[in-house]
Order: structure tokens, then C-alpha cells, then sequence
């Protein structure tokens, strides 16, 4: 299949080299498969256009339409402006991103450490080790446990609350350890017969033989962070803690006025609906920009996942 | 899913000598063709693996001296590293494990001044809340919406990403395939809080069909986002919508590991493009589909907590209490803890019995499933 798609490749997109013996197809099966594929991406794309386009328009145009704009008239960042300049969604939005790079760079200095430390085979324990962590992916210590531990250890209203119970996944442990175990032993053996320890082989070698499913795992963990709702909604009390996804369903989902800037909004300058697809928006730019990057790495990390994982 | 990759594998006792080489790391990859001191087995046969070898190397004694000491002190670093992975797990897996004593009480956390405190204090009752359990009449209400939300998703969502993954498949211009896939993985990205207010503004009252409706005068009231008897396929759409398109990756890559002779060889018997897919093409796939299928049975009782939690106020708790957002509010909103935590462990322990049992019924049928036996 690789090799046909390569052929493909060199004959330049939307070129057909077909096998010989496949049969040409037929224009209704090809408009069929084109017209499904269309419609799937538009469920997906349309809804995202009206979200940004409503949120880059000013209340005149807002009016106009009715509400959701769907043809952009003009574009304004009033509403970025405003949500931006101080106040609950800045402090959200800030909130949020810090809490998202800490806890990428802890979950993925932590489950780097840990999916090394069991890929060297034969090591001492690394069997109990890996069962300890295997056996988790099947049962959960439920709901209420968890939040009890969390309160007897004094995270609730604490950012760490936001962080620590989730900052390991097993799943994402055993892709790097799959991957990490793959790496050219021989390499790790001249580097160890040099002298060099298990940090040093691990930062100097397999790390930057591992970059595609470093990336994949940083943006599992990244996306994780950055969408997480459920925690921050139990774990905190304290509203100018919240991060954004809490402020996004009080604000669009529930239709609360964002504190700090109601007034320009009362007075009609910025539509409460330009606001609203406009937090939204924030939560979605992060990733949207950033999975297409990682996008070409998914298989290789879902991949090894499966066979290894 | 890593417990079908190695077979034979003793589940624990890495502590034990396992039949090593002295050196494990200079040669880990053959220890069969480096025969050593104890890679003979007591009896007689030849030099097995490291893997293999347990059942003779537990009663020879350790060659050169290799100890489960030597062996720690030599991999220190390893263990080292592994710890706070460890750790975090330990706490946050295993510790909440034990708080679920705390269904056999009338907990109430706010008796002492710590969460011990409390537990000391409160007064345990058996059973009870088990027993109430079995004449709480929400609790069954939760148990059937699970169910009912669960074989809606299963009959609706499943097949979706296997479709979609047989379309792009066939799709020859690498361009296209390339946007398409990108198109249809973002959604996965997206917080759940970011889907249901995208579909607010489609599906909602004030989304875009109410709004075409209302200006071309069909009609007021449009709102399916509130509404009680379409919130499963609400939630199943939102689901499909989210999720169908990240769910293609596993089949996509089930369909480029097959041989494209397979295809050929069909072809020049005769085989047309709907035989070649059921003969070749649905084979290559069923052992990836049992193993979904497998973990998604298993996986029965969880569906969409978030996604749901976040919805319950709109369309109430008749259509979307499920087990976990029951828990939630027993727990959480009542401060009823003992009840919510037994509750959690009824589904916790059929969770795990769906798991075991969608397993067997996967290795009776000749697939693999999650592990071996």
C-alpha cells in the first residue's frame, strides 16, 4: 500500500495510477464518495466558520443578520479587544495557558523518565513496575475517593489540583516506552560502553531519535490540560482561579455576562454574541493551530500504541 | 493492551533471578543465542530465552554473583526514573482505592477536622447503603439512561469511523487524503465544553436553524439542545461529530498493512470491488474492530460523563442522569459521600466483570481481545 502511495505521489496530487488490474471507477461511485466526504468535512468546518466570523463582527452586522452571522460584513476585533484587556477571560485565558505548559512540561518529564526506565529489558523490577501502572487501565478508584483525596491532601482551590491527579496517563507511558524500546540498541550500547549513564543516553540519544512521538505525546498531554473542565469544577471554588473552559460554559453555555466589561456591552458597542463566539474562539485557536503540525506523527504514535501499548 | 504482546510472561516476581545474562543490556535483544551459566533450564533443554526461562532460573543459583542487590544497584538509574511516574500512580490510582471504605459508612467529611478525623468519627453502617441502592428507584432510572445511551452510541457511532476509514482509503490523491484527515481529527481536540457550544449555535434555541426558521416564519420554538426525548441521539451526534474522524486512524492503519497482492491475486480470480472489500479488506479489519468492540463493551458503563454533566441542566435529569453524573450529584452535590461512593463501586465492579467478559466472549469467538489468556 506504502509503495502505491508513493508511486501516487511522484505522479503529483490528484493524479490516478491505478493498478492494472482494478477496475475504473465509475463517476457515480466517485461523485458519491466526493459528496459524503464534502459533507462530512462541512458538519465540521461550517459550524467553526460561523463561530469566527460571528465573533469578528460588529453589532451592526450582528443585528442585520439576525444573530449568527454567516457572511462576513467588515471585520472588527472589538470584542478580542475587549475580553483581553484585563479582567475574567484575560485572567482565564492566562490561567489556563500557564497551567497548560506547566503541566505538559511535569506529565512529559515525569512519563519520559518513567516509559525509559522500563524499556531497558531485563531491568531490575521493571515487570512489578509496568503491572502497577498496566492494572490501572482497568479499574477507576471512582469519583468520590478521588475528590476525598484530594481535599485530605490540601489541593482543593490549589492550581496543583488542576495538575497532579491527572498528569499521568498510562496509555501515553506505554506509546513512549514502545517507541523508546524500538530505538537502535546498538546505539545505547556504544554510548554506555563510553561511559555514558542512563540520563545522559536517555537526553542525548533516545530523545532526539524520538522527536515525532514526543510531539504526538506533548500534544495528547498539551490538548489534556488545555480542555480539561470537570477538575477545575470541583476542585475550585474560588471564580478568579478558574481556567477557561470553566469561564467558557458560564458564559455561552449558561449566558452569564463575563465580569469587567458588561457595561460595553450593555450599552450595545459589542454584541453579547460577538463576546460569547469570541471566548469561544480562544479556547479553540490553541489547538486548532496546533494538531495540524503534529498531524502527520498521529499514526505512528496511535501505531505503536496499539501494537505495544 | 501491551498484555497481548507478551505472552508467557510471569504477571509479577521481576524481583526473582529471571535467567539474565550479566550484561543484559550489551545484548538484550537475543538472549538465546548468548547462553550463560543458567540459560540452561535443570531440565536439560536447551538454553531458553530470558523470557521463557523462569520456571528453571527461580531454583539455579545466580551466575557470577548476580543478585537481586547487584541487579538494583546496576539499574538504579532505571528505578530512579521510574519512581515519580510511581508515585503519582500509587497515589492517585491505588490511594482512592482504599477511601472507598468509606461506602460502608455515614460519612460525613465535615465532622472532624481532617478527612481522617471524619473517617474516625463517622459511624459505620454495613451494607445499608448498598441495600438502599436496590430500592433507589434514580439509581435505576441512571442505570437504564447508561444502558439505553450506550446502545445508541453502539449501534449509531461504532460503525461511523470503520465507513469513513473504507472511504479515505479509497481515496488515491495523497492532497486530498491529507486535508481530509486533518479536517476530520481537529474535533477531537476540542474541550467538550467547546463542542456543545458549537452545537448550541446550530441546534440551539438561538442557533442558526431556529434563526433561519424564525425569519422565514416556519416556526418558533425550534431548540433541540433542551430537548429531553432527543437528548441521546443529541449526545450521540455530539460524540460522532467529536470522535468519528481521531477513530479512523486505527482502521486506516489496519488498511495499509494489507498485502496489496491479496487484492491483486482476488482481482485476477474474478472478484469485483464489493467482493475484493468483503473478502480481503473486512478480514484485514475484524480483528481490529473485535478489540474496539471489545473495549468499548467493556468500557459499557462510562458514557460521556463530561459531555453529559454539562448538559444535565438543560434538558434535567430525566433523560441525562447516567450512572457517573449520579455519583456526581449524590456525592458532590448532596454531600451524601458514603451512598455516591457505593454506587461508584457497583459500577466500578461491573465495569471490570464487562471487561473480563467481553474478553471471553472475544477469545471464544477466535479473536485476540485486550489480552492473551
Amino acid at each position: 500500500m506504502s509503495v502505491l502511495t508513493e508511486d501516487r505521489e511522484q505522479e503529483g496530487a490528484g493524479a490516478r495510477m491505478r493498478p492494472a488490474w482494478e477496475e475504473p471507477p465509475s463517476p457515480v461511485g466517485l461523485a458519491a464518495k466526493g459528496a459524503v466526504l464534502a459533507a462530512a468535512c462541512l458538519a465540521i468546518l461550517f459550524p467553526l466558520w460561523i463561530v469566527v466570523v460571528t465573533s469578528l463582527s460588529s453589532a451592526e452586522t450582528i443585528r442585520e443578520a439576525g444573530g449568527l452571522v454567516m457572511v462576513p460584513d467588515g471585520i472588527t476585533f472589538e470584542a478580542y479587544r475587549e475580553l483581553l484587556s484585563g479582567g475574567q477571560v484575560t485572567r482565564a485565558t492566562a490561567v489556563s495557558v500557564c497551567v497548560t505548559v506547566v503541566g505538559t512540561v511535569f506529565s512529559m518529564t515525569v512519563s519520559v523518565l518513567c516509559a525509559y526506565g522500563l524499556s531497558r529489558p531485563g531491568s531490575f523490577g521493571h515487570r512489578p513496575m509496568l503491572m502497577t501502572l498496566l492494572a490501572t487501565m482497568f479499574f477507576g478508584a471512582g469519583l468520590i475517593p478521588t475528590y476525598l483525596l484530594v481535599q485530605a491532601l490540601g489541593l482543593i482551590d490549589s492550581y496543583a489540583s488542576l495538575i497532579l491527579p491527572s498528569a499521568v496517563s498510562v496509555f501515553n507511558i506505554l506509546v513512549l516506552r514502545g517507541f523508546f524500546m524500538n530505538t537502535a540498541p546498538e546505539l545505547i550500547d556504544s554510548a554506555r560502553i563510553d561511559g555514558a549513564g542512563e540520563f545522559r543516553i536517555l537526553w542525548k540519544i533516545v530523545m532526539p531519535l524520538s522527536r515525532p512521538v514526543l510531539a504526538v505525546i506533548s500534544l495528547f498531554y498539551a490538548v489534556g490540560y488545555w480542555s480539561a473542565w470537570f477538575n477545575a469544577s470541583i476542585y475550585l471554588n474560588d471564580q478568579s482561579k478558574m481556567p477557561l473552559q470553566v469561564v467558557l460554559n458560564q458564559i455561552v453555555l449558561k449566558g452569564e455576562r463575563p465580569t469587567g466589561m458588561s457595561q460595553v456591552i450593555n450599552t450595545g458597542q459589542i454584541h453579547t454574541l460577538s463576546v460569547q463566539m469570541a471566548v469561544m474562539v480562544l479556547a479553540l485557536v490553541p489547538v486548532a493551530v496546533l494538531s495540524p503540525f503534529v498531524q502527520k506523527h498521529f499514526k505512528k504514535g496511535m501505531l505503536i500504541g496499539a501494537v505495544k501499548g | 493492551m501491551s498484555h497481548s504482546t507478551a505472552p508467557g510472561e510471569a504477571p509479577a516476581g521481576g524481583d526473582g533471578p529471571t535467567g539474565m545474562t550479566p550484561a543484559p543490556h550489551i545484548a538484550p535483544v537475543a538472549p538465546a543465542d548468548s547462553p550463560t551459566a543458567d540459560g540452561t533450564p535443570p531440565d536439560g533443554g536447551p538454553p531458553r530465552g530470558r523470557r521463557t526461562g523462569r520456571k528453571g532460573a527461580k531454583a539455579s543459583a545466580p551466575p557470577g554473583g548476580i543478585t537481586w542487590r547487584h541487579r538494583l544497584r546496576r539499574d538504579r538509574a532505571l528505578v530512579l526514573m521510574t519512581l515519580p511516574a510511581l508515585l503519582l500512580v500509587l497515589v492517585f490510582a491505588y490511594v482512592p482505592l482504599l477511601g472507598n471504605a468509606v461506602a460502608f459508612k455515614e460519612f460525613d467529611p465535615y465532622i472532624g477536622e481532617s478527612f481522617f478525623e471524619s473517617f474516625e468519627l463517622s459511624p459505620w453502617i454495613g451494607a445499608e447503603n448498598f441495600q438502599r441502592m436496590w430500592e433507589d428507584s434514580y439509581f435505576w432510572a441512571a442505570v437504564e439512561n447508561t444502558l439505553l445511551i450506550f446502545l445508541i452510541q453502539l449501534v449509531f457511532f461504532f460503525p461511523v469511523p470503520i465507513l469513513l476509514a473504507l472511504l479515505i482509503n479509497s481515496i488515491i490523491s495523497p492532497r486530498v487524503r491529507a486535508w481530509a484527515q486533518g479536517v476530520l481529527y481537529l474535533p477531537h481536540f476540542f474541550s467538550w465544553v467547546l463542542v456543545i457550544t458549537v452545537f448550541q449555535q446550530i441546534l440551539g434555541g438561538a442557533g442558526l436553524i431556529a434563526q433561519t426558521m424564525r425569519e422565514q416564519g416556519w416556526g418558533d420554538g425550534f431548540d433541540l439542545m433542551t430537548d429531553p426525548g432527543f437528548f441521546k441521539f443529541l449526545i450521540t451526534l455530539q460524540a460522532i461529530w467529536k470522535d468519528a474522524g481521531w477513530g479512523i486512524i486505527v482502521f486506516l492503519a489496519a488498511l495499509a498493512a494489507v498485502n496489496p497482492d491479496l487484492y491483486e491475486a482476488a482481482a485476477v480470480d474474478g472478484a469485483g470491488r464489493w467482493r475484493r472489500m468483503w473478502h480481503v479488506t473486512l478480514p484485514a479489519l475484524r480483528p481490529v474492530i473485535a478489540l474496539l468492540l471489545v473495549l468499548r463493551v467493556g468500557d459499557a458503563l462510562t458514557v460521556g460523563f463530561e459531555q453529559i454533566l454539562l448538559q444535565r441542566p438543560a434538558v434535567g435529569t430525566g433523560a441525562a442522569e447516567v450512572l457517573d453524573t449520579y455519583v456526581w450529584n449524590v456525592g458532590l452535590e448532596n454531600g451524601d459521600f458514603g451512598y455516591a461512593a457505593a454506587v461508584g463501586i457497583v459500577k466500578g465492579v461491573f465495569g471490570l466483570l464487562l471487561v473480563l467478559a467481553a474478553n471471553k466472549t472475544a477469545h471464544l469467538l477466535g479473536e485476540q481481545g485486550v489480552y492473551k489468556k
